[in-house]
């Protein structure tokens, strides 16, 4: 019964991650319906600057967090600006070739730039080990990941529904023609969600490191949990790649220890099927437009 | 009420074989005997160039964009691999055949989930059934030799009369043969009714289904066929290199088939042809750069291809070709733009 606790508890850890780390995409290609295969590059720089900073610079884990998150916005911005804002009208197949050659780029610059072997983040005291908790060993690490997570959660479905930011970029991506009429910069409410869906995603990344493993091929490795995240959920509404991303981490982890020699094929089947079954995804709107 | 043999004649020109097309093959047969010292590479090229051609017949004729063709790339090669290993077939042409069908199999089965759902679920599920076999890959790692691969795999003469010789001559032949055989094959499905349906179907499904054309059943046998095509392209690599390994499932090697068939152009043959050709000079410049790192060229140039524009690219790697044939012909551009995406 306590295995099942832990494996409950990690694998709410884990997807809460996940969904820090993805929820950036559920912007761009659930709302903005850009194929950005790219996401994770910018999670990988996030947990890059952070490891930089704490290991090489001495600072504190905290502080190198919202440093993380600034690094991949800032990048993001650029980037959107610079080149990605050109290919919204583009076709998918453009879009998808644009963004696999974003992450080959940033998998040779960061395996040329740090190496190609996996990085660790010096964590502080307090967050190593774990305690008992009514005989539940619970990671203390894992738990802050909880914390921090569910807080931005709960920020993003408040800022979303209740700011003024909030209505217009649903105003923006329900029509954009009719948002623009009505004096709404669609633009640059565009640059601004795709920065900080970076942003996020750079701040997942420095979480994730001590967790996912963070190496230069893990926007390889973490692209298809992030689509699934997305596909899955749907985009109608923030709970839905929320509720996506839970499924995912608990399903994975119990995946991993009761299964452990089928390895990432539950997941994958998992998907498949669900796609098969509602291919606007589990809580996506279904034929709406 | 005259429209109709003008369409039928109007199709049956453009069919014609043209006199660029002759001088294509008779540079490709004239590049056998130029460079005796590099069958390998040519060899890997020309299989290369018949996995393009297979992920054109979906992409540049119908319209699916595939994140997972290596898929069945990887279950060709390892049937290959697994039927001169064990002695099942051991003749390399009925063995080369067979492992297609097998390919052509998980076609049809995967094809019923690819045509459901637009692009995006389309993208994950491809993308998804490459990954689910790569997993299975490593799961029964006692079949497949795991993250080793195949060993000692010995492949028997072709025909009983060609043995493979270490030099990649026959494995070359071999080789040029089949990607001749399937090309015509693949011409004559694209030129037929069927090809044209395709194209309809590419262009705008909705009227495609309004005019009468059955669009699903025409996805799922086009989806088949080109998994035959992927899964010969795979068995022609392991039987040429007695190799067979867990890499032919990665993504990387789906997109970089993507690269290539961009490279050549989407939508007529020889696109994945004259891709093949530019993707293996740039593979091998690069390598001689910076070994280790030719990934973030390949990267590269895939963003500027998308930003200056497939289109435009295409038509300014065609001027000097086409001025050429101007002045000497008299006549307008025999190669032609390949026909713009569909958004």
């Amino acid at each position: 019964m306590t295995t099942l606790f832990t494996i409950l508890f990690d694998g709410v850890a884990y997807g809460m991650l996940l969904f820090v780390l993805a929820c950036g995409l559920a912007v761009t290609l659930g709302l903005m319906n850009f194929v950005n295969l790219a996401h994770g590059a910018f999670a990988m720089a996030g947990g890059y600057v952070c490891a930089v900073l704490v290991n090489q610079s001495g600072w504190p884990f905290f502080a190198a967090l919202p440093l993380a998150f600034m690094v991949s916005a800032l990048i993001g911005v650029a980037l959107e600006r610079a080149l990605y804002r050109h290919l919204y009208a583009r076709s998918h197949l453009d879009q998808v070739l644009f963004s696999v050659g974003l992450v080959f780029m940033s998998v040779a610059a960061v395996d040329y730039i740090m190496g190609s072997s996996r990085i660790f983040i010096k964590l502080p005291a307090a967050l190593e080990g774990q305690f008992d908790f009514f005989g539940v060993g619970i990671g203390r690490y894992r738990l802050m990941i909880i914390v921090i997570c569910g807080l931005l959660t709960v920020a993003l479905q408040l800022i979303l529904a209740k700011t003024r930011f909030g209505s217009r970029l649903r105003a923006a991506v329900d029509d954009p023609r009719a948002a623009i009429g009505l004096g709404i910069n669609v633009p640059q409410v565009f640059a601004f969600t795709f920065a900080f869906g970076c942003g996020l995603a750079g701040l997942g990344g420095a979480l994730s490191a001590e967790i996912l493993g963070l190496d230069p091929y893990f926007p390889l490795k973490f692209m298809i949990y992030f689509l699934i995240v997305v596909t899955v959920g749907g985009s109608s509404s923030i709970t839905g790649p929320f509720l996506a991303s839970l499924l995912l981490g608990i399903g994975d982890v119990a995946g991993k220890y009761y299964v452990p020699k089928l390895g990432p094929f539950v997941i994958y089947t998992i998907m498949i099927v669900i796609l098969i079954w509602r291919p606007n995804g589990l809580f996506g709107r279904t034929a709406a437009r | 009420m005259s429209a109709l043999p003008d369409i039928s004649s109007h199709a049956i020109a453009r069919a014609r074989w043209r006199k660029s097309e002759f001088v294509f093959w008779i540079l490709v047969l004239a590049c056998a005997f130029l460079f005796p010292s590099r069958y390998l590479i040519m060899t890997d090229i020309l299989r290369l160039a018949l996995f393009a051609l297979s992920l054109d017949l979906i992409l540049g004729y119908a319209g699916i964009v595939s994140l997972g063709h290596a898929a069945f790339f990887g279950v060709g090669a390892y049937s290959a691999g697994l039927l001169a290993l064990h002695g099942i077939i051991t003749e390399p042409v009925l063995a080369l055949v067979a492992s297609g069908l097998v390919a052509m199999v998980l076609g049809f089965l995967t094809s019923f989930l690819v045509i459901r759902g637009v692009d995006l679920t389309r993208l994950m599920v491809t993308l998804g059934i490459a990954l689910l076999l790569e997993a299975l890959g490593e799961r029964f790692s006692n079949i497949t030799g795991g993250t080793d691969g195949l060993q000692g795999i010995e492949m028997a003469p072709i025909l009983g009369l060609f043995p493979f010789d270490m030099f990649g001559k026959t494995g070359f032949f071999y080789s040029l043969i089949v990607l001749f055989l399937m090309f015509l094959l693949a011409r004559r499905v694209v030129n037929s009714p069927f090809g044209l349906s395709l194209r309809a179907i590419k262009n705008n499904p909705l009227r495609a289904s309004a005019i009468g054309v059955p669009v699903n059943r025409r996805l799922i046998a086009i989806y088949t066929l080109a998994a035959f095509y992927a899964g010969i392209a795979g068995a022609l690599f392991t039987q040429t290199t007695a190799l067979a390994s867990l890499d032919v499932f990665a993504f990387e090697k789906s997109a970089d088939l993507m690269l290539v068939l961009v490279l050549g152009g989407t939508g007529y043959l020889y696109g994945g042809l004259i891709g093949a050709v530019v993707f293996k000079m740039l593979q091998e410049f690069f390598s001689t750069i910076t070994p280790q790192y030719w990934l973030f060229w390949i990267g590269l140039v895939l963003v500027v291809i998308v930003l200056v524009g497939r289109e435009r690219l295409h038509r300014w790697a065609l001027w000097l070709p086409n001025l050429v044939i101007r002045q000497l012909a008299g006549r307008k551009a025999v190669v032609t733009v390949p026909e713009s995406e569909a958004p």
